[in-house]
């Protein structure tokens, strides 16, 4: 692989990564419904012609192979759209793979408003939700180039199910590459004492952080954490600066109904109430527009991150 | 078909491919290949076969259409905007953001859409129960569906193809846009579909194959589907993905592609000249 930060889109480090995984463990397979063009794993089947498997335009059936595979030993990465891998594949997901306790790596491209042209039916808000309520199911959204890296690793390594979040297009790089980066805990990329931004996946925590600059700048000291494992939570972390900073807000490319922040208040409100808000969309469908206007249509922009934070320091 | 008739609808045709073509070339990116390869089939239902009002988009009588690639919405939204279901200069707001004219078909944003799509598979058992319903409503229309090669590897299809059987969905005409192609490849190469004709057959279907680029074979195949009275008919269209787009025609890399306004009048006017032949 190059160096991570040399990487301009985020699906060119999942194949890689992919690569390199399957150049290690010769059980390492992977799977996709007619996307491999769109999620950049060519080269892999090119690799690996015996080891990709394109099942067509049917992802009920991939995910079901994949458990089949699983079951024949195998460690099936299997990707498409983030709205069709957890929508349309929901049930064999939850019951092949995970009430089965197989071992399927589910890969969702294109998270929320990143959809853009393909629209509504195409934009992924609901997927965190739905993947959060399967059973001891691991649940990850990487936000640059090297944390994407050391958590496919990870993923890979995991005796069980995980539902990965992965851009296409674009790429960021945040950290070092002797960054350490754990499954199932989050990353302080800054330390605060006003405020409390938990985010998660590219979108967002590029906004946290320009949020941090922005209420940095007006004299608020805010704290922003990358929380790339949105189950299981990382609940001492959250705890940690909830006490600290006694205001939290969680900004999610995604539906604020059982994603990110609904994770994050559930654990506060039992264990340490804190004065929270979440940014997300609030309820809605998608719909088609680029990924600026999707932004400011549904609220996940760095300024709403600020006024949120505003509003709670208010509040104390 | 009388030459007449014939020479009307192919330069309707020819209309309707250079409106989609500028549709999507002012956006600048989209899915041309899907698009392209279904405007025959799409020009021979609207503008001879189906009754519809563009006045009254929302007639309870009037025949409907599931277009189940709904990636192909753009070729519809010109014919739509051809038909007066709306302005012509809607079509340049295709996909920014806030328009009615979204990349995949939605009936609830798009005059004249019956069905919403996006999701392959979904629009096949949609189809189904709007013919059903109109059935159980006592509403003599016809139910027209478009399906993709590709999509027909979806499993719901053929649980929806099951269920028109069984219920003896005369009125259901279905045409799969058999273009060879979807986004990984040839669909042989990816998925195969074949004996398509013997599949649907199997599934208790009236099957015809033609020409889809042919709008004689494509009016005459949908007579005889209409004089099925008690099973549902597919018509198994051979077309090619982009027909008409010359930079992408027959090209797997047509499904979505990027392609300025300039590029665009080009193939308009590459399109015109094989008009003028
Ligand atoms: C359920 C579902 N899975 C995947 C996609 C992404 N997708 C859009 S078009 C397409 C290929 C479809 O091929 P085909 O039906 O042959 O379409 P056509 O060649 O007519 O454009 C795919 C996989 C989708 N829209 N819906
Ligand atoms: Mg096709």
């Amino acid at each position: 692989m190059k160096a991570l930060n040399e990487y301009t889109d985020m699906r060119a480090v999942y194949a890689d990564t992919l690569i390199e995984l399957a150049g290690e463990d010769e059980r390492v397979v992977a799977l996709d419904a007619d996307l491999i063009a769109a999620n950049g794993t060519a080269e892999f089947r090119r690799l690996y012609p015996q080891r990709m498997i394109n099942v067509g335009v049917a992802e009920a059936n991939m995910v079901g192979v994949a458990a089949g595979l699983s079951s024949r030993g195998f460690i099936p990465f299997a990707s498409t759209f983030g709205c069709f891998a957890t929508r349309r594949a929901f049930d064999q997901f939850f019951l092949s793979a995970n009430y089965a306790r197989r071992q399927v790596k589910l890969i969702g491209t294109d998270p929320g408003v990143t959809a853009q042209f393909n629209g509504g039916t195409h934009m992924p808000f609901c997927d965190m939700s739905l993947m959060r309520v399967i059973p001891d199911l691991v649940v990850v959204d990487a936000a640059d180039t090297v944390s994407l890296y050391k958590l496919l690793r990870q993923v890979y390594a995991h005796p069980g199910c995980v539902y990965m979040r992965m851009h296409r297009k674009g790429a960021m790089t945040i950290y070092e590459e002797d960054q350490e980066v754990t499954l199932g805990k989050g990353i302080v990329i800054s330390d605060g004492s006003d405020v409390t931004l938990i985010a998660s996946g590219m979108v967002m925590v590029a906004e946290a952080i320009k949020a941090e600059q922005l209420l940095s700048a007006e004299g608020i000291s805010a704290a922003v954490i990358d929380m790339h494992t949105i189950k299981p939570l990382d609940e001492e972390l959250v705890g940690t600066y909830a006490k600290k900073t006694r205001a939290v807000v969680t900004c999610e490319n995604a539906q604020r109904i059982g994603g990110l922040g609904s994770a994050v208040s559930e654990y506060l409100s039992e264990s340490c109430p804190t004065r929270m808000r979440r940014v997300g969309v609030h309820d809605e469908f998608g719909e088609v527009g680029t990924q600026q206007y999707l932004q400011e249509r549904f609220g996940l922009t760095a300024e709403k991150i600020v006024s949120a934070a505003k509003e709670l320091i208010a509040l104390k | 078909m009388e030459a007449q008739e014939r020479a009307a609808l192919e330069d309707k045709a020819r209309t309707i491919r250079k409106m989609t073509i500028d549709e999507i070339g002012y956006l600048g990116v989209g899915h041309i290949g899907g698009a392209m390869s279904v405007i025959d089939i799409l020009t021979v239902l609207y503008y001879k076969v189906m009754k519809i009002d563009a006045e009254n988009p929302s007639w309870e009588e009037r025949d409907k259409l599931v277009v189940s690639k709904g990636h192909a919405g753009p070729a519809v939204y010109a014919v739509l905007a051809d038909k007066g279901y709306f302005p012509q200069s809607w079509l340049h707001t295709l996909n920014i953001g806030g328009t009615n004219l979204p990349s995949h078909c939605d009936m609830n944003r798009t005059p004249g859409i019956d069905f919403t799509t996006g999701s392959l598979g979904q629009g096949t058992s949609a189809a189904m129960g709007i013919a059903l319903g109109d059935r159980m409503k006592d509403i003599d229309a016809y139910t027209y569906l478009i399906i993709g090669d590709g999509e027909s590897q979806e499993g719901q299809v053929w649980e929806a193809a099951m269920f028109a059987a069984h219920y003896r969905l005369g009125k259901m005409i279905a045409f799969t846009d058999f273009n060879k192609m979807q986004i990984d490849g040839e669909v042989a190469a990816v998925m195969g579909i074949e004996d398509i004709m013997g599949k649907w057959s199997g599934f208790g279907w009236h099957v015809q194959r033609i020409d889809g680029h042919d709008v004689g074979q494509i009016s005459d195949a949908i007579a005889a589907a209409q004089q099925e009275q008690e099973r549902p008919s597919m018509i198994i269209c051979d077309t090619i993905k982009g027909k008409g787009f010359f930079p992408g025609e027959g090209k797997v890399g047509s499904h979505s592609m990027a392609f300025d306004y300039a590029r665009a009048q080009e193939a308009i006017a590459q399109l015109e000249q094989e008009g003028s032949r």
